[in-house]
């Protein structure tokens, strides 16, 4: 054994201790199950010998009394094995319906740990699947397979048992297709799983094909693309079609040649088992009841081999699930807090110390120092893909600095709790997110309940000029928002996220490019209001709230108290907007060409 | 829940029939497919009959040989059934395949007839579904369902038969149970189907929840939502969960009530049948047939209820789709087409009215002549129509009232694809489609070979950075373009309007803003798309406007001003106004949509 398969193999095991640790709390239900299926099994296998004394009897002659009774027996079996089946299925898949409800759950938690780097690692649609597919996939090992394995490998055992009983020599002939059964569930399983997923994946093509060609309807009207499209879509389906005759040839095999070999048996046991009647060693009832439980075998046999692909697929989903669940989060609460532990204890001063940050092996920000003192303003000017984002991302530590680079009142953040941090900053993004739920929710998102009363809901939407947007729409602060609701624009997503960042009443504010998407004007009136919202003490203790926006006009950034102007990762410059403009930099380059556009144009 | 969700009447004649009409092309298949099937399901009676035979017979006489040829005929039969379900599953599976081509390929190309004003109403996934999801469901029907059913009913009216002829007296008493085992099924269905749609109802919930959070972490996370949040998916999780645990309840009990009623008539067999052995009114292997019968009696009824699921759910999916292709088509070519004169090209918007919504129009009598080779910029706030005009224009929309005309002909009477033939249409999203940098400049025109696209792309200062790429022209454009940056696409976008060559460019300008320099590439490769050619643009930028002859100023759906840049500035009315609210301040970039509505590209 190499190394490597050495390594896969205890690999192997740590997976499947794991999921046996992960099933323990389900023991209970696993016992009760499991005596159910032997309670089930060994009483539905006594059906057949019932019907061995029956006819036995019948062919010599017998009382109807007796014949009655066999009848009532066979009922009364069948009651009472139908029974525990009732509860197996119950227990049993039932417990598997826990376990996935448990697992989804840890999943859920589990992802919530990550930092915002590892969904950027991660697409969406991989983790979605491993929390749909791969989970049913493990629920189905868990379940329906523990089941059908503890079932039929019972039936299988008491049968083959109670069949030597009859005739071993029979017996043995009789089982002669049966491991051919199985191979070939096996072999076909996989041949047809393989044929499948490549059936599925010309699937996915078509969809592309469809998706793009309908979502692009105007680009394909204007450029009388139609026939072009059709013939593209054409290709793509008769590629399929070819790929489901591949899976249509095997499979359309596979349950006629099953039917085959275990009709072969049955043959046999006609063939050669009357052969032993006539020469007296086996009775008519012996005979039935041969061929009643080889035809009980045959469901296990291939259960047999469709338990198997579960189990191989169900094993490989958990280690799929198990690379989420225990992926270490990068951004992770202080072992032991620093002195600020409340969200009331930050006063708001900001300092970068000679940060330095490169991700994916290129330079993002370097050697970047500054200080932002609680209370005051302070704006970001720079080209796209100075940096901007990635500074201002580091103070809520959605991105990690390095260790001692960011302080909050000469703290470093890492020795925040993260709760106490992300509580006391409210961040608006340059692509704001809602949910799909109410405009209410949405800017109540950030606090409990009970503090979000509607006239505060309101207020902040006021700030954010986005009340009488919300005014005109049909259910006002109920309003849905997204697919089932109403679609906002660009411009009022990032007035309700300005909203929602208000409405925590955060000591930090934060504004990455937040008002992009709206115009001048409106953008005015909401850095007014905000003026306004920063300069008022909401609590005695700590006077205004600071302030750091990032933007690309000058007139959103003119009146901050400091001005830092970012080229490619480093402060290019710094001071005041007269400052700057002194300096005659990129600032007053900038400032010149905004001014100068408003001349040329109004020549 | 969704529409999709809602499952109708498991039959319907007319939608059945009209199904069906789908396979009239496959006619012989068909009926070879049947006639298998009628043949397989002949076989499965014979083993019970032969070991009654040999039960009743070869036992009793000792006769070995007899046995002997008794067990070559079975094992004929088993082949012959091998063979015969082989032949009928290639042959209906294949055959579903092919209608499933055709039924594909009638919805996609309607889809590609159909209004844009359809598009308006129904979101592109909704119409996935119908193309991928709902045909899909209709290949089961034809490949597992309605063939099937033919050799369930053929085997329940053999064994019937079988037994009413072995001993009807037997017969009548076996099939006693039939009843209870209709009811039974009847019980699960109804029950299984609700579970199974607030399962589904569920397990949506899940996902889209699910999906949700993992989109939206940094905000979830910047708000210490994750508890509250964790609290909410549980909830749904645990929805989710007693769903399931109620139709596995459902399971639980069909199953080995089938089973008892399947030992019920094991037992009436055994109580009546077993009396008439002693009254030797019946043989013993008579009654062994009985017995082996009556266990293959419930297969094909079990089996019978499954695909009562699927026709279900096959009718839900075909009246869909075939709402979908009776949806009639308005805007499309006129059976007498005109050709307007090919070397003018005089555009005029002749007291036009429109609306989306009927009742609140988006235009109101506009009337505005474009010569040749004059360059129009249309300026307006959000919501103004500057994009129903270049809807309209493309024949995207017919005007509500009055008429557009080319050189004097309504553009309602030319050929549809002349008409568009004529424009060069640039959006603001730019689609480009999946396939190489050539294929996304080219589009389906073979004709335009690679020299002319490298001119075009050449001609827009593309060819700057495609040249850098590995692959050159054959560089494969990722999904949705997303390697490339908005003003790389929007030079591509200019390419490919250049590419062929059009009279008219229409142009509706992007928004977004892009670096200086990129700015300046933008604004050079557009005068090099607009030389020698009319344009009608929806402008942003302020180098755009000024580059413009005219400039046509609409408020409210109605056209308020025109002139030039100066022009209208001089005169200080609404150009004047708009310009001072919206240029004002604004970045050396563009010119920015008022945020108080979703740009109508949207609607566009």
């Amino acid at each position: 054994m190499t190394r490597s398969t050495r390594f896969a193999r205890s690999g192997q095991d740590s997976s499947t201790r794991r999921l046996l640790d992960y099933l323990k709390r389900y023991r209970r239900s696993f016992v009760a199950g499991f005596a159910c299926v032997i309670a089930a099994t060994t009483i539905s296998l006594a059906g057949p010998w019932v019907l061995k004394y029956a006819i036995d009897d019948l062919n010599r002659g017998v009382t109807s009394a007796k014949i009655q009774l066999y009848g009532g027996l066979l009922l009364l079996l069948a009651a009472v094995g139908g029974f525990f089946r009732f509860l197996m299925r119950r227990i049993i898949v039932g417990a598997s319906r826990d376990f996935e409800y448990d697992l989804r759950n840890d999943f859920f938690a589990a992802l919530q740990r990550q930092a915002v780097a590892y969904f950027q690692q991660h697409r969406t649609g991989d983790l979605m699947s491993r929390a749909t597919n791969d989970l049913n996939a493990v629920r189905m090992m868990i379940g329906p397979a523990v089941m059908y394995t503890s079932s039929t490998g019972l039936t299988f055992v008491i049968a083959i048992a109670l069949m030597l009983s009859i005739d071993s020599k029979l017996t043995l002939i009789a089982l002669v297709p049966l491991p051919f059964v199985s191979v070939m569930v096996r072999y076909f399983g996989a041949a047809i799983h393989e044929r499948f997923e490549r059936i599925q994946a010309q699937f996915s093509d078509i969809s592309a094909v469809t998706q793009e060609s309908l979502a692009g309807v105007r680009v394909v009207r204007a450029y009388r693309q139609e026939t072009a499209e059709i013939d593209r879509f054409r290709r793509a389906n008769e590629e399929y079609v070819v790929r489901n005759k591949a899976l249509i040839r095997l499979q359309g095999a596979y349950y006629p040649s099953m039917g085959l070999l275990m009709g072969v048996g049955a043959l046999l046991v006609l063939w050669l088992g009357s052969r032993e009647v006539i020469a007296g060693r086996m009775t008519i009832g012996e005979l039935v009841a041969f061929n009643t439980y080889l035809m009980m075998l045959a469901w296990p046999m291939i259960a047999f081999g469709w338990v198997t692909n579960l189990l191989q697929r169900g094993m490989a989903s958990w280690k799929r699930m198990l690379d989420v669940l225990d992926a270490v989060p990068a951004i992770t609460d202080p072992p032991v807090p620093g002195p600020i532990r409340r969200v009331e204890d930050v006063r708001g001063e900001i300092e970068f110390r000679n940060l330095t940050l490169a991700y994916g092996g290129q330079v993002v920000l370097q050697n970047v120092s500054a200080v932002i003192p609680a209370g005051t303003t302070t704006a970001i000017v720079g080209p796209t893909g100075s940096g901007k984002s990635t500074l201002l991302a580091t103070i809520p530590r959605l991105t990690d600095a390095p260790p001692g680079t960011v302080f909050i009142d000469g703290v470093d953040v890492r020795d925040i709790p993260l709760r106490v941090l992300r509580g006391a900053i409210g961040f608006v993004p340059q692509e704001p997110f809602l949910f799909s739920t109410t405009i209410a929710e949405n800017i109540a998102f950030g606090v409990d309940a009970a503090d979000a009363s509607p006239d505060a809901i309101a207020a902040a939407a006021a700030v954010a000029r986005l009340d009488h947007d919300v005014s005109r729409f049909p259910k006002g602060y109920d309003t849905l928002v997204g697919e089932r609701g109403i679609t906002l624009s660009g411009g009022q997503k990032q007035r309700a996220a300005i909203a929602r960042a208000l409405l925590i009443d955060p000591r930090v504010l934060v504004l990455d490019d937040a008002l992009s998407a709206v115009d001048t004007y409106t953008e005015e009136e909401i850095l007014h209001r905000l003026r306004d919202v920063m300069r008022r003490p909401l609590d005695q203790a700590w006077g205004r709230r600071t302030s750091l926006i990032v933007s690309h006009r000058v007139s959103t950034v003119r009146d901050a108290d400091q001005i830092l102007v970012l080229i490619e990762g480093r402060i290019a410059e710094r001071g005041t907007h007269d400052e700057l403009l002194r300096l005659d930099g990129f600032y007053a380059d900038l400032y010149r060409k905004q001014l100068l556009e408003e001349e040329l144009a109004a020549s | 829940m969704h529409d999709e969700e809602v499952l109708g009447k498991a039959y319907d004649g007319r939608l059945m029939r009209r199904l069906l009409g789908y396979l009239r092309p496959y006619r012989a298949h068909v009926v070879f497919a049947v006639a298998t099937i009628v043949a397989n399901s002949a076989l499965q009676l014979a083993p019970p009959y032969l070991t009654k035979i040999v039960i009743d017979e070869y036992i009793p006489a000792r006769d070995l040989s007899g046995l002997t040829a008794i067990a070559a005929l079975y094992l004929g039969t088993l082949f012959a059934a091998f063979a015969f379900e082989y032949a009928q599953t290639w042959t209906m599976q294949t055959t579903g395949q092919k209608v499933m081509l055709d039924l594909r390929m009638q919805i996609f190309s309607h889809l590609h007839r159909l209004d844009v004003r359809f598009y308006d109403r129904n979101p592109v996934g909704r119409l996935m579904t119908r193309v991928t999801g709902d045909v899909d469901v209709l290949n089961e029907l034809f490949t597992s369902g309605v063939v099937s059913i033919f050799g369930d009913a053929f085997t329940l009216v053999g064994i019937m038969a079988v037994l009413v002829w072995m001993d009807w007296r037997l017969a009548l008493v076996a099939f006693a149970v039939l009843p209870f085992i209709a009811l039974i099924t009847q019980w699960f269905r109804a029950n299984v189907r609700d579970s199974y749609r607030t399962v589904r109802t569920w397990i949506a919930r899940i996902n889209a929840y699910l999906q949700e959070r993992i989109t939206g972490t940094s905000t979830v996370q910047l708000f210490r939502r994750e508890a509250r949040d964790y609290a909410a998916f549980d909830d749904i999780d645990r929805a989710h969960r007693d769903a399931n645990v109620q139709s596995i309840f459902y399971y639980a009990v069909f199953y080995p009530a089938v089973e008892l009623v399947s030992a019920l008539a094991a037992s009436l067999i055994i109580w009546y049948g077993g009396g008439r052995v002693m009254e030797n009114a019946l043989t013993l292997g008579s009654l062994v047939a009985f017995l082996q019968y009556s266990q293959r009696f419930f297969r094909p009824i079990s089996d019978m209820s499954e695909k009562f699921n699927v026709l279900q759910g096959a009718m839900a999916s075909s009246e869909r789709i075939f709402a979908l292709l009776d949806t009639p088509v308005e805007v499309k070519s006129p059976e007498i087409r005109l050709k307007a004169d090919t070397t003018g090209g005089v555009i005029a918007f002749e007291d036009v009215t429109f609306s989306y919504v009927p009742g609140e129009p988006v235009l109101k009598n506009v009337s505005f002549r474009v010569e040749p080779g004059q360059r129009v910029a249309l300026v307006g706030a959000t919501g103004s129509g500057k994009t129903t005009i270049v809807n309209l224009l493309l024949r995207f929309y017919d005007v509500e009232a009055g008429r557009i005309t080319i050189d004097g002909v309504d553009i309602r009477q030319m050929d549809l694809a002349a008409l568009r033939a004529m424009f060069g249409l640039v959006l603001q999203d730019v689609h480009l489609f999946s396939g190489t940098i050539a294929d996304n400049v080219r589009l389906g025109h073979a004709e335009i070979d690679e020299a002319q696209v490298r001119r075009a792309l050449e001609a827009v200062h593309a060819w700057a950075f495609v040249s850098r790429m590995p692959g050159g022209l054959s560089t494969p454009v990722a999904e949705r373009g997303s390697t490339l940056s908005v003003g790389q696409k929007q030079l591509l976008s200019f390419a490919r309007a250049l590419a062929f060559d059009p009279r008219v460019l229409v142009l509706d300008e992007a928004t977004s803003s892009v670096d200086t320099e990129t700015e300046l590439l933008i604004r050079d490769a557009l005068r090099v798309v607009m030389r020698g050619r009319t344009t009608i643009a929806i402008a942003h930028r302020l180098s755009t406007i000024q580059d413009m002859d005219r400039i046509l100023v609409l408020h409210k759906g109605e056209l308020r001003e025109s002139g030039t840049h100066q022009e209208l500035l001089a005169a200080r009315g609404l150009y004047h106004r708009l310009y001072q609210l919206q240029f004002k301040d604004s970045p050396s970039t563009a010119l920015r949509a008022s945020p108080a509505q979703p740009d109508l590209v949207g609607r566009s």
